[in-house]
């Protein structure tokens, strides 16, 4: 591991994770675990088709059945749906929502867009009541024809938003069509550059539509008070945001809104959009109790954010030595039911780890007829990096170059400017490459037949965002960290032992509490791998200030001036006499005003440090008669800048990586031609178990960023590599090149037989 | 329409206990709903995630795939039993010190699941423990983690820690 020179007494330990005995135990409430006096159990009706128009909902028959107290619909929703409005994420990136779009994901208004799509929700005294109820809702449509995927959404006439305007680089264009938005990003002059390479390779790639598969369902329970306080309890990867998008779903100021965020099974980015809790709320407003949601699995995949099916084009032209001179990407993502797929952060991924002088880049977000798309694990970059780092492997198969020397002349570095606009502050691509070239198992030798090695390197931009953390004294010298990051993977850790670093403390005697959104101040999502970076500055920053006050308190004890103490292990004193000392213990025993220091900080959108690159290495072995893919070997090498808890940074890099190899060989929709999902349980949709996989073994490589301790997130770039990596070794292990994600027995026997018919007589088999 | 209720008398991690369940009620909705024991937790409610997983009498079950009545003189292990008063069991601690949770959501069940291999077996190999977990789904881990912590764990359970 390489390793940063400065010593840390806290940063870089293991220490018992603060919410871990409520997790081995049991006791820790998660969204669905959470009751309260009272509580109705609300279900919900969904659209049965893909495309249509509602013509009625007969509720009365619904509203009969005993237990039932609540029936709602769009029609409930305070106000004009007509307006634009800011969300929490897009004031980052000064865009605006249509306030419809939002409304109609939860609930539909006028059309039926998806299969799943809410159309109107129940609350009973039971769950099974409000099932039963919504079985005699009746449900009016007229079909339309679907459209469901990119080419059908570019090239069929039929229109799923009558009023959609394309954003065609930048501008609205009104007019019928399925195209939300066009992005292009140039670098140069790619068409003259493409003229002097001496290799050029060119392919077409697609994706299917995968789930971010986390293991707790969705579920949220809401309390409308007479005097018109609307709190929800919920799992989310943002309490704050999740309190806004509900405030402008609802149609109330945020200060209506209290969200309280419980313990969180897993996000990936898909707990960052809000389905159940304006529905909990309108339904507890219609009841006059709180309502309670919680998903099936089977709701979960058919109606929550995937992350999408994509069209991919990309070409690169390298010269003799192996110098990329041009690069071109064209891709079109489903955004599903409503604008915005990852096409845009995809566009900023496809080429990230290179320096290339000449680019051009069209992305085009396109809508379908399915479930609005979510974020999900560095969204976009994954299938950017599918299609660049098979065609990469391509061109250095042609020049005979090794696959990681090319990568590494290649390399971007502090300096080299990416085409959608950034230049790179300090980054550790470099690193990551040379760590992968000079590591034992990619010099490893491959002594057994159908067995290939495959590399790839993945980049993700990471976001900064706001934070804000408040840390109390005790009078026994411990301190109360107040938060309001959701803790998903060991973050109330992460974070304490930066603010224990600061104060000399130890790991156990910081009290992390991540609190609700009326308790502490506007923190954005735990996702873009921002929550050890931005909200670890937040508890670094409330520490200096805690320090800082304890300074001027022993300063006034003393009767010298703050600027002569120091702090240093644990001890105040004073530079100038050697007699004056005192520990941190007594010092906060000592009489007083309280000690609350606070750290807020906002650390921009895109590109917080610089990201973080990451890269895998595989060893596949293919079955030649059936097509299996075995993972024999796996590492994944990642710049975490300084981890600060190496054991849950190697669990992110592990994580990711099963992910992507889920993703590379078995994850995927299977949808029928009206837009029905088929697979949409955890036994038909095949996320990798415990036995189709090795170790996962990981090297952390640690080049700082800005931040005070120079964290980087880990918590994405580590998924970007994997299904290239697994595609490339794929390729070595057959001869066959892959072009389309999964690649499951069926695409790799497919393709053993289409492309190399003498394949397995090669094989000996 | 609410459905007549059953008398069910059985176990739970080892207290004689009586509910009242709907006859189409799971045993995982008994726990969770009924008796308020919600540290088992609804994955999927088919089978297929694990995290609901309990013992009932000396086999390891889904409990969303059990129906409440069939738990009538039966004994229900789950995890709120595996602690005791003196501490953590030595799995549980272990899951702690190797970091095999992040969300936690599976981490019941993959107790639960683990606790029955190593009653019966405490020096499983690694192709066992991924072999009996198989039925546990993590999405966070990438089981890594949590296989090294089992095998952890059986050291110290053969040690006597």
């Amino acid at each position: 591991m390489a390793t940063t020179k400065k010593e840390y007494k806290v940063i870089g330990s293991r220490p018992i994770r603060h919410d871990g005995v409520d997790k081995v135990t049991g006791k820790a409430i998660y969204s669905a675990d959470f009751s309260i006096s009272d509580l109705l159990h609300g279900k919900i009706l969904r659209s049965p088709i893909a495309h249509g128009i509602i013509k009625k909902i007969d509720t009365s028959k619904a509203e009969k059945l005993p237990g039932v107290r609540a029936i709602v619909t769009a029609k409930d929703f305070i106000g004009s749906s007509d307006k634009n409005i800011e969300t929490a994420e897009d004031r980052n990136e000064g865009e605006t929502t249509r306030l419809k779009y939002l409304r109609d994901n939860v609930l539909a208004s006028d059309k039926l867009l998806y299969i799943g799509q809410p159309v109107a929700a129940v609350a009973a005294t039971s769950p099974h009541i409000a099932e039963e109820a919504i079985s005699l809702i009746e449900l009016e449509f007229e079909s339309l024809e679907p459209v469901l995927n990119t080419y059908q959404g570019l090239n069929s006439k039929s229109i799923i938003h009558n009023e959609l305007e394309t954003k065609e680089l930048g501008t609205k264009i009104p007019g019928k069509t399925n195209l939300a938005e066009h992005i292009q990003h140039k670098l140069g002059d790619p068409e003259e550059a493409f003229k002097h390479a001496e290799v050029i390779v060119e392919r077409e790639l697609t994706t299917e539509t995968v789930h971010q598969g986390y293991i707790e369902p969705h579920a949220a329970t809401a309390s409308w008070s007479t005097d018109g306080r609307i709190t929800v309890w919920c799992s989310t990867q943002g309490a704050f945001p999740a309190r806004d998008t509900t405030a402008d779903i609802l149609g109330v100021p945020i200060s209506q809104v209290k969200v309280v965020p419980l313990e969180i099974g897993g996000g990936f980015g898909g707990k960052i959009p809000v389905y159940l809790e304006p529905v909990a709320a309108l339904l507890s407003r219609a009841s006059a109790h709180p309502v309670k949601l919680v998903m099936s699995r089977k709701e979960v995949f058919e109606c929550t954010g995937p992350t999408p099916g994509t069209l991919m084009r990309v070409k690169i032209g390298a010269d003799k030595s192996g110098k990329f001179l041009a690069a071109q990407a064209h891709l079109e993502f489903e955004a599903g039911a409503f604008p915005g797929s990852p096409v845009a952060a995809g566009s900023y991924c496809v080429f990230a780890a290179y320096d290339i002088p000449n680019v051009l880049i069209d992305g085009y977000d396109v809508i379908v007829n399915k479930a609005k798309t979510a974020a999900y694990r560095a969204p976009g970059a994954t299938m950017a990096a599918f299609a660049t780092e098979t065609v990469i492997d391509e061109v250095a198969e042609k020049l005979q170059m090794d696959a990681a020397e090319i990568r590494l002349i290649n390399t971007a570095k502090k300096g080299t400017r990416r085409a959608d606009g950034p230049t790179y502050p300090t980054i550790g691509c470099e690193e990551v490459i040379r760590t992968i070239k000079d590591s034992e198992h990619y010099n490893s030798p491959i002594t057994e037949p159908h067995v290939g090695r495959g590399i790839a390197v993945g980049y993700w931009f990471n976001v900064g965002l706001e934070s804000a953390c408040t840390i109390s004294l005790s009078k026994n010298g411990t301190i109360n960290l107040i938060e309001g990051s959701s803790d998903i993977g060991g973050t109330r850790t992460s974070i304490a032992m930066q603010a224990a670093e600061v104060l000399g403390l130890l790991p156990e005697e910081v009290i992390p509490s991540v609190v609700d959104t009326d308790s502490i101040g506007f923190t954005s999502v735990t996702g873009g791998s921002r929550t050890t970076y931005a909200t670890g500055w937040a508890a670094y920053e409330a520490a200096k200030d805690v320090k800082n006050q304890m300074i001027s308190k022993v300063a006034g004890i003393w009767s010298i001036d703050a600027e002569n103490v120091e702090f240093e292990d644990g001890v105040f004193f004073s530079k100038q006499d050697t007699e004056l000392k005192m520990s941190f213990k007594e010092l906060a025993a000592k009489s007083g005003a309280p000690i609350v220091g606070r750290g807020s900080v906002s650390k921009g959108g895109m590109g917080a440090g610089g990201g973080s690159f990451a890269g895998a290495i595989v060893d596949v072995k293919i079955d030649p008669e059936t097509g299996k893919t075995t993972i024999l070997r796996f590492t994944c090498v990642q710049d975490a800048g300084k981890a600060i808890y190496p054991s849950f940074v190697e669990g992110q890099m592990q994580g990711g990586s099963v992910q992507g190899i889920g993703w590379a060989l078995n994850e995927e929709y299977f949808m029928t031609d009206d837009g029905r999902m088929t697979n949409s349980s955890l036994l038909d949709y095949r996320m990798p178990t415990s036995l189709d996989l090795p170790m996962i073994e990981t090297i952390i490589v640690e080049v700082p960023s800005d931040h005070p301790y120079g964290v980087r997130g880990v918590g994405e770039a580590n998924i970007v590599s994997p299904p290239a990596a697994v595609a490339n070794a794929i390729y070595n292990a057959t001869g066959v090149r892959q072009s389309k994600l999964p690649m499951n027995p069926a695409t790799i026997t497919k393709g053993i037989q289409d492309h190399r018919s003498d394949i397995l007589n090669s094989m000996n088999c | 329409m609410t459905q007549s209720k059953t008398y069910v008398r059985c176990t739970i991690n080892e207290e004689d206990t009586e509910f009242l369940c709907e006859p189409r009620q799971s045993l995982l909705e008994c726990l969770r709903d009924v008796l308020r024991l919600t540290g088992t937790k609804e994955g999927c409610n088919d089978g297929n995630c694990g995290a609901c997983t309990v013992m009932l009498d000396d086999r390891i079950v889904t409990s969303c795939l059990v129906l409440g009545v069939e738990a009538n003189g039966k004994s229900i292990s789950t995890i709120e039993g595996m602690a005791t008063p003196e501490g953590l069991h030595p799995l549980q601690q272990v899951f702690l010190e190797e970091a095999a949770l992040q969300c936690g959501i599976c981490t019941p069940g993959f107790l639960i699941a683990s606790k029955a291999l190593l009653d019966t077996n405490s020096n499983p190999t690694e192709e066992e423990i991924r072999f009996w977990l198989a039925n546990n789904l993590c999405r966070c881990t990438g089981y890594d983690k949590i296989v090294k912590a089992v095998v952890k764990a059986g050291e110290k359970i053969r040690e006597g820690k």
